[in-house]
């Protein structure tokens, strides 16, 4: 240690000084704190202690409540899935029985559909066929009206046409000989 | 103590340029003047203390909830526990978890030392190879009494490889042998010294920083190294958990 004392030399220099500082460190490879061979006993000493407590500590009490924790979570998580799964077989199965549903008040909707249609359509058919009927009997007996007013009217065309001839030939000067007229009459009214 | 002594004279020049990296690491009893005895209070024991308080304020205060959708400090308890967890089942498989405890402890102590020793005037008990070599040499001989309990003689199978060619086996059997002596050696100083070297860095930048031309550079690489240790720290954490995993397989599973 003295001799390191003396290897110290006066120096202005501020780097100089610094290099030999260096050496002397370098040098007195004793010097390092480390190799002070009396520490040793005390830091071995104080370490013992130290692991010994640290190991009690941990191995005692918090690596046991650690483990313990994250059991429990991992419990708790896997309940939580199951619990989730349970629940999503539940929605889906939920879902199925509301689309069944669905399905089968479509499929009753389109037969009471059909049904009414059917109804509808029959109901539709009779009384077209009354109407058609009906509308038979009034043509039929518009058609007879018609065929009388005809008649009736060709009657009388064939008396207006007898009387018109006879006024004429009366007014000609002319004998009215009725059968000639009625005859002459009757060949127009076909023509 | 040396490098004290330089400071001392650094000071007394007044030159403004003092480098003394290494005094961060120094054990120094927390009340008084006196040597360090073994069971002294030292700087070292304050801060294994606080680490102790930090894993009880995440793992025993931050689980009491025990709540099934976790507080913001239950899920960091949770976080750190299902990560250990995993690492263990994954490389030990099932029998080896249930010495998931004691590396999930080894885990936390290390975590939490090397990031409370990132606090500013903090120490760092993991940048001491006295701490380290304790955890890694622990390592070894419990996972070799593990192997020799489990697997008996045939422990030793696992440096006799049978799909070696029988003329390099016994080569390949001392190979072995060493290098699984060196595990617990490497195992501890890889720790110790990312710490101390990432440690040690900050403060020589910090020195520089004393030189007003350099200071902008220095504080931005003191920045840079900090950002650096925030991830050793968490990696080196890891690294150790991890390499316990693997040996303690070796020794349930030699055959590979």
């Amino acid at each position: 240690m003295a001799d390191e004392h003396n290897t110290v030399e006066h120096v202005a220099d501020a780097a100089e000084h610094a290099v030999d500082m260096a050496h002397g460190a370098e040098a007195g490879g004793a010097a390092m704190p480390q190799l002070d061979p009396t520490t040793f006993s005390n830091q071995i000493f104080w370490l013992l202690v130290t692991l010994v407590v640290i190991y009690l500590l941990l191995s005692k009490i918090a690596l046991p409540r650690i483990a313990a924790v994250l059991a429990e979570r991992s419990g708790t998580i896997t309940n939580d899935l199951a619990a989730a799964e349970e629940l999503k077989a539940k929605a889906v199965a939920a879902e199925e029985a509301y689309n069944k549903a669905l399905a089968d008040a479509r499929s009753e909707a389109a037969r009471i559909v059909d049904e009414t249609k059917a109804e509808i359509q029959s109901q539709l058919n009779a009384e077209l066929a009354k109407a058609d009927d009906e509308i038979a009997a009034k043509t039929a007996e518009g058609e007879k009206a018609i065929a009388a007013i005809r008649d009736n009217a060709l009657s009388s065309v064939t008396d207006v046409a007898t009387e018109t001839a006879a006024a004429l030939v009366a007014a000609l000067g002319g004998q009215a000989d009725d059968k000639a007229i009625a005859a002459a009459v009757a060949a127009q009214m076909k023509g | 103590m040396g490098i004290t002594d330089v400071a001392t004279e650094a000071h007394g020049e007044g030159t403004g340029l003092v480098f003394h990296p290494l005094d961060q690491f120094k054990v120094t009893p927390l009340f008084g003047d006196g040597p360090v005895h073994w069971y002294t209070i030292t700087n070292a024991t304050l801060w294994m203390a606080l680490a102790v308080l930090a894993i009880v304020a995440m793992f025993v205060i931050g689980s009491r909830g025990r709540a099934i959708v976790p507080s913001r400090g239950q899920s960091i308890a949770e976080l750190f526990y299902g990560f250990v967890y995993k690492m263990v089942e994954d490389i030990t498989g099932h029998d080896g978890v249930k010495y998931f405890p004691y590396i999930f402890s080894l885990f936390c102590f290390i975590f939490f030392a090397n990031f409370l020793g990132l606090l500013p005037l903090s120490f760092s008990p993991t940048s001491h190879i006295a701490v380290t070599a304790v955890l890694g040499f622990g390592v070894f001989i419990i996972v070799t009494m593990i192997g020799f309990v489990k697997n008996g003689i045939g422990f030793l199978g696992m440096f006799w490889l049978k799909d070696a060619p029988l003329a390099l086996r016994p080569i390949i059997a001392i190979i072995e042998v060493i290098s699984y002596f060196v595990r617990p050696v490497s195992h501890s100083i890889r720790l110790a010294g990312n710490i101390t070297a990432g440690h040690a860095m900050i403060k020589v930048f910090a020195g520089f920083a004393a030189i007003a031309a350099v200071a902008p550079v220095s504080v931005v690489a003191i920045a840079a190294v900090y950002g650096l240790e925030v991830l050793v720290a968490g990696i080196q954490a890891y690294v150790f958990t991890i390499l316990t995993c693997i040996y303690l397989k070796d020794a349930l599973h030699p055959a590979h």
